[in-house]
């Protein structure tokens, strides 16, 4: 035993574990996000127990088991239960009782024990709504103003039919509320803007005054036309009203308007769920958020960061190689490039929250008030661009990622064998020239990997964006179909910072839990996809000058 | 160059050798500048945010802008002046009772106001009141009093605005009986509240009359002060010896006493009828006499000057039950008598004013004195700063006027409040504290960094202390005992974990990891002892199975096996989490911490942060440990290993030797990491910025405090610019930390290359 603790072999099994256990934690973490990601779209059984205090009338519940844990019987002792004939240990489950507007909030801990006689039946139905979350319960009626259309099981049928007139309608609502109201209402302010720009300058003669109340006027009366539009469209959909049961027998009045949709978890086969698998994916990535950002999809947060990103590497990629090239093929090689590399190489490890108040200081607050007094001095004192925005953001992480840029691109350009430039050099073409032609191309692939590694770590920075530009909620996205199209001024949403608000500034945090995980998946896979693309890059450029 | 490539060159029209040139020469330009530039632009950081910091560091200026005349001599001596918002109007209030309105530009006189003072009685004494409700109270000779408020309105008109002056009074235009008897008041001060306004004056026979006047409950009716009936409720102290002030606190329950002997009682008089004397305290020196007796802004601290040039700052303390008079703080004393003390009224700040006249800037929380100029030869005996604290208006014994431009953005800066414990108005002891928020004029900020740099080395060392040990053994065994082929899948493993995003380990840390190490506290730490020695015990197992079973693993996959074995180890020791919990911390562990050791128990705490922010940084540290380790020369290792060394040995000896200055930096390179990390932070701790080593409890550090608090802050303000600092002391402790780093490695290369 002393021999082998002598031979130091223990040692090198505890760095062994050391190794396992940073596999572990690596691994764990992406499965973690993972199951629980791709779990929430999942339609979970949803069961019904007889739920019993000891001591009180039988309740009953009906719901879906998000987690379950085994605590000690104590905890429950203190609550005031009576736990005569229990186990030390019990087992409670943390059920998603949903109907928030009948029973308060949409989760209970449930001692299982206390849950007697639990079972699945298939007429339960999970019904999605655009408020107060999910119901859980059962049909009882259709109803059409005063009359019942179906009752019974016949519901379900004319629920499905009904449901998908009233999803159209919706739809209509949603791009005349959204997109053209919205559309009038931009042009209704530009057109203030413009009279204030003339009123400012003071060019504000009687004829453009003129002309501007006929623009005014021509707008006014097509949003009368589309109010009125919608308020037909809005009769339409409160044309039929759902009536539905929940566990203790109230009856409650859902109007179809509110119903995204209806399923019946524990009557779908194999094949049902996946549709419906992959229908709420479906609506995860491509649909707006709803209930305060704890439902439905992340669009506009996918849309903000893919804008903000691109914006980004637009800026970055030309100036991360122009200054790569200089450092290393024109500047002369001493004591001060050597500082400058390894500043511009540190820069890379400083913490991106001090980027963030670089950003607000002097691009949010000096540039961008600057810019506001020259050019849009119509909407002061309401700044344009002397608030956080779109463009700030991008040209922040520019800053933030142009050390890894011209990193990246520096490596390549230092596998680029001499000879070759030599060789170009010798037949006789200038330095610009052996530049452009020949060493240039070869870089690429470097140039690809550092600003794969730029986009990467732009996606996921959270920190800076707070100070610089994100929203909780943006009202439109930084690019739509209104004059100019590509909004820089606008304030965006973001994956990275979605999670941070939803996860924690988000009233209702167990039921914005799922959605989290989901949006955390998205975000890890996406950074990974890319991370593994540059180093298959960086890879295939080694291979490349090896000989 | 292929066939088709040559021809084509051919066929091409020839470029002209001086185009060509003039290319190349644009291209090293147009490189030049642009390289130049984009490498400026990254340093601009540095400056900007210097550039932000620096005004924090200038002191204040003074500008005499004008002097002129005592504006309107014929109604007698000055008592007090004031100046209002715009820097126009100043008054001037005397002795006869007449308010002087002048230009405080000119000192041309604009108009005057006598007050309704009767006829046949004497002006005795006067008080000014709050300088922020403006107010003023003349005592007369028959024991009555009358308190009048001077209010500016803004008129705009087509040229311009206008100011213009009115008086308002509180209590109605006739004089109130202040002492029953009719005596003279010798002395008066004055308080104005919204439900009761409290005069206190000292009557003949150095009794102390204080008289409360309640608004009436029927004020629902909606009287004007023509016919105001008051509550009046009337109490006295007698036989105090002599008083030479008096000061009302701003919430009317503490009245202050300066005696001429240098003495300051105390009353608590929130029962007016019958006030209770609670102590008598000697301020100043002996031979010296208390000159100058003041509220700072707030009304909780006096400020008293002395003859003998002193200005100090009191304010009660609460000690043992009981609340005592304590001296706070001695700002730097004068050379000569203070004739005065004026108090900002929007910050805690205050000028002095000396017999020899000498102006000086002051800030009491920072303990600074901003600026101190000579400007007159003359006794200087009356001032007044505006609103906005950006001009003050002197009198001087002589009867000129002085207008004095004052430039003074940031005196409540200062390294003490940063770093130094700073006894704060309400507070028992002096003390470490952030807190930036300022709901009114009358907050007095707390800007000690102190926490928060204790907050993120807190958060830092938590975090090295779980990342160290894990990444440099695993660096060690990766790079060394290895084999390739498993070295070419862990590698890339761990580094893709360094790209993960950190608001997504914030958000697993904060909203899973924190509720099961709660749970699981137990476990947790059992963890600890159970994993290294589960894992030798397997070892030595492992060592007693048949050698030809043990040769079916290839050498260096022992993590390969190791994961399960480390899995159940796991799982092990948080299923045993709940009995331990139930056999030796009497069934909550969170309960016995707190009843037994005493520990607080944040939910999301410092265990939590260490852990998430840990794994953060091990893939950095790993990475550029497992580098240094690799790529020590193999020549070593052979030539020790043939000397007969076993690996471990030559591992410790050679390996780890030689590679020690690539280790040191990657734990450098960590710990940079770790002091920035923001997102982490944020969603695993509470964010409060207490100052407590323990690990149950959380902490705010810097970075976590500027994503809190700079989009809420004021351009501009002096929360702005400390904001600035931080991020500038972020700035440069990671640039000084991953300069060294880097440094350390590229002498390493070269000691390798030279191998």
């Amino acid at each position: 035993m002393r021999k082998w603790f002598k031979s130091g072999d223990p040692w090198v099994w505890l760095n062994a574990a050391a190794v396992s256990v940073s596999l572990i934690v690596v691994l764990g973490l992406i499965m973690l996000i993972a199951v629980r990601g791709f779990g929430h779209f999942w339609a979970t059984p949803v069961f019904q127990a007889e739920y019993q205090l000891p001591g009180t009338e039988a309740v009953l519940v009906i719901g879906e088991v998000h987690e379950s844990e085994v605590v000690s019987v104590d905890r429950l002792k203190n609550t005031g239960v009576n736990v005569e004939g229990l186990d030390p240990r019990i087992e409670r489950q943390l059920v998603k009782v949903g109907n928030r507007d009948l029973l308060g909030s949409d989760f209970r801990w449930v001692p299982v024990p206390f849950l007697k006689n639990i079972q699945y039946p298939e007429n339960i139905v999970v019904i999605e709504r655009r408020e107060w979350g999910n119901f859980f319960g059962f049909l009882v009626a259709l109803k059409r103003g005063q009359d019942t259309i179906a009752q019974g099981d016949a519901t379900k049928e004319h629920l499905a039919v009904a449901l998908e007139r009233a999803q159209e309608l919706h739809k209509q609502i949603r791009v005349i509320e959204k997109s053209e109201i919205g559309s009038i209402n931009y042009s209704m302010e530009r057109l203030r803007l413009q009279r204030r720009g003339y009123e400012l300058e003071k060019e504000l003669t009687p004829e453009i005054e003129q002309k501007l109340a006929q623009e005014r006027s021509a707008l006014e009366s097509e949003y009368q036309g589309l109010q009125k539009r919608l308020n037909e469209l809005y009769t339409e959909i409160k044309r039929d009203v759902l009536v539905a049961k929940i566990s203790d027998g109230r009856e409650l009045n859902i109007p179809l308007a509110q119903i995204v949709r209806f399923y019946e978890p524990n009557a779908m086969g194999l094949f049902s769920k996946l549709a419906h698998y992959i229908e709420k994916l479906v609506e995860f990535v491509f649909d707006e958020p709803r209930e305060s950002n704890t439902e439905g999809g992340i669009f506009p947060a996918i849309f903000g960061t893919v804008m903000m990103v691109i914006i980004m590497a637009i800026i970055v990629t030309p100036f991360g190689v122009v200054a790569a090239v200089y450092l290393s093929e024109y500047a002369k090689q001493g004591f001060l490039t050597r500082v400058i590399r390894i500043a511009v190489n540190n820069l890379a490890g400083v913490p991106s929250i001090v980027y963030g108040v670089f950003g607000l200081g002097f691009f949010v607050y000096f540039l961008g008030g600057s810019l506001d007094q020259l050019f849009f001095p119509e909407a002061l004192p309401s700044p344009t661009f002397g608030t956080p925005g779109i463009l700030w953001s991008s040209l922040t992480l520019a800053i933030l990622t142009v050390p890894v840029v011209i990193v990246a691109t520096e490596e390549g350009l230092s596998r680029v064998p001499k000879a070759i430039r030599e060789g170009s050099l010798a037949l006789g073409a200038t330095k610009a020239e052996t530049l452009w032609r020949t060493v240039l191309p070869m870089t690429t692939p470097a140039m690809m990997t550092g600003l794969i590694l730029a986009v990467a770590r732009a996606a996921g920075e959270v920190a800076p964006l707070m100070l610089v530009g994100v929203v909780k909620l943006a009202p439109t996205l930084p690019m739509d179909g209104d004059f100019p199209f590509l909004h820089l001024d606008r304030k965006f949403m973001h994956l990275g910072f979605h999670i941070y608000d939803v996860g924690f500034q988000s009233p209702n945090v167990e039921a914005a839990r799922p959605l989290v995980y989901a949006t955390a998946l998205l975000l890890v896979a996406v950074i990974i996809v890319l991370n593994l693309a540059a180093i298959y890059f960086r890879n295939r450029l080694r291979e490349k000058y090896r000989s | 160059m292929s066939q088709a490539n040559s021809t084509d060159t051919v066929q091409r029209p020839v470029v002209s050798t001086s185009m060509r040139r003039l290319k190349d020469r644009l291209t090293t330009h147009f490189m030049g500048v642009g390289g130049v530039s984009v490498i400026i632009a990254i340093l601009l950081i540095f400056f900007y945010l210097l550039y932000v910091v620096i005004p924090l560091f200038l002191p204040a200026s003074l500008e005499r802008s004008g002097s002129y005349a005592q504006p309107g001599p014929s109604f007698g001596k000055t008592v007090h002046i004031t100046i209002e918002e715009q820097n126009e109007i100043a008054v001037r209030w005397t002795e006869q009772g007449a308010g002087v309105f002048f230009d405080a530009r000119t000192g041309e006189v604009l108009q005057n106001k006598t007050l309704p003072k009767p006829e046949e009685v004497k002006i005795t004494s006067f008080a000014a009141g709050n300088l922020n409700s403006a107010t003023i109270a003349y005592g007369f000779s028959n024991g009555q009093a009358l308190v009048a408020k001077q209010r500016f309105r803004l008129n705009y008109t087509e040229g311009g605005r206008e100011v213009i002056p009115q008086l308002e009074y509180p209590l109605g235009e006739e004089p109130v009986q202040v002492s029953e008897e009719g005596d003279e008041l010798q002395k008066i001060a004055v308080e104005v509240g919204e439900e009761s306004t409290t005069i206190v004056a000292l009557g003949e026979n150095n009794n102390l009359v204080i008289a409360s006047f309640g608004s009436e409950s029927d004020g629902l009716m909606g009287e004007l002060s023509e016919e105001k009936e008051f509550v009046i409720t009337r109490g006295l102290v007698s036989n105090l010896s002599s008083i030479q002030a008096l000061l009302i606190s701003q919430d009317q329950a503490i009245l202050y006493a300066a005696h001429t002997n240098g003495e300051v009682s105390v009353f608590d008089i929130r029962d007016k009828q019958s006030p209770t004397f609670i102590e008598r305290v000697p301020v100043v020196g002996k031979n010296a006499q208390v000159t100058a007796f003041r509220f700072l802004t707030g009304g909780i601290s006096l400020l008293i000057g002395s003859s003998d040039g002193h200005i100090q700052q009191w304010f009660p303390v609460r000690r043992e039950d009981s609340v005592h008079l304590t001296r706070i703080r001695e700002l730097e004393p004068s050379s000569a008598a203070i004739t005065d003390l004026v108090t900002e009224q929007r910050r805690k700040g205050f000028i002095s004013i000396d017999a020899q006249g000498t102006l000086a800037v002051h800030h009491s929380t920072a303990k600074r004195t901003m600026a101190s100029e000579k400007i007159s030869d003359s006794v200087l005996s009356h001032a007044m700063l505006s609103p906005r604290a950006d001009t003050v208006l002197i009198e001087e014994l002589n009867g000129s006027y002085q207008l004095v431009k004052l430039e003074n953005e940031h005196p409540d800066f200062s390294w003490s409040v940063l770093w130094e414990k700073i006894w704060y108005e309400s507070y028992e002891e002096p003390g470490y504290v952030w807190q930036s928020s300022s709901a009114s004029n009358d907050f007095e900020p707390k800007f000690s960094l102190m926490p928060l740099a204790f907050g993120t080395l807190k958060a830092a060392f938590y975090a090295l202390l779980f990342a160290v040990p894990l990444a440099l053994m695993g660096a060690i065994y990766t790079a060394y005992f290895m084999a390739p082929k498993m070295r070419a899948m862990v590698k890339p493993t761990i580094e893709v974990m360094e790209a993960l995003p950190t608001v997504i380990l914030g958000f697993l840390a904060g909203l899973w990891l924190a509720p099961v190490v709660e749970s699981h506290l137990p476990g947790v730490f059992s963890l600890l002892i159970i994993l290294p020695l589960g894992v030798l015990l397997f070892a030595y197992l492992w060592q007693q199975i048949p050698s030809n079973l043990r040769a079916r693993i290839p050498d260096g996959w022992l993590p390969a096996i190791l994961i399960p074995i480390v899995i159940a180890l796991g799982w092990v020791s948080m299923s045993m989490s709940q009995p331990m919990e139930a056999a030796f911390f009497g069934g909550d562990m969170r309960l016995w911490l707190g009843n037994e050791l005493g520990l607080e128990f944040d939910q999301r705490n410092s265990l939590v942060v260490g852990i998430a922010m840990g794994v953060a940084v091990i893939p950095t540290i790993f990475s550029i440990a497992e580098d240094a380790v690799f790529n020590v020369p193999k020549h070593l290792t052979f030539g020790s290993l043939a000397l007969g060394a076993t690996p471990w040995q030559t591992l410790i000896r050679v390996v780890i030797l030689t590679a020690s200055p690539g280790i040191f930096s990657a734990i450098m390179i960590g710990l940079g990491r770790a002091v920035g990390e923001t997102m982490i932070v944020l969603m695993a701790t509470g964010n409060t910025p207490v100052m407590d080593m323990s690990i149950f409890q959380g902490m705010r550090t810097l970075s976590a405090n500027i994503a809190v608090e700079m989009p809420e802050s004021e351009v501009g303000s002096t929360h702005y610019r400390i904001l600035f600092l931080a991020a500038l002391v972020l700035f440069l402790i990671t640039f000084v930390f991953n300069t060294m780093a880097e440094l350390v490695r590229q002498r390493l290369r070269k000691k390798y290359s030279s191998l």
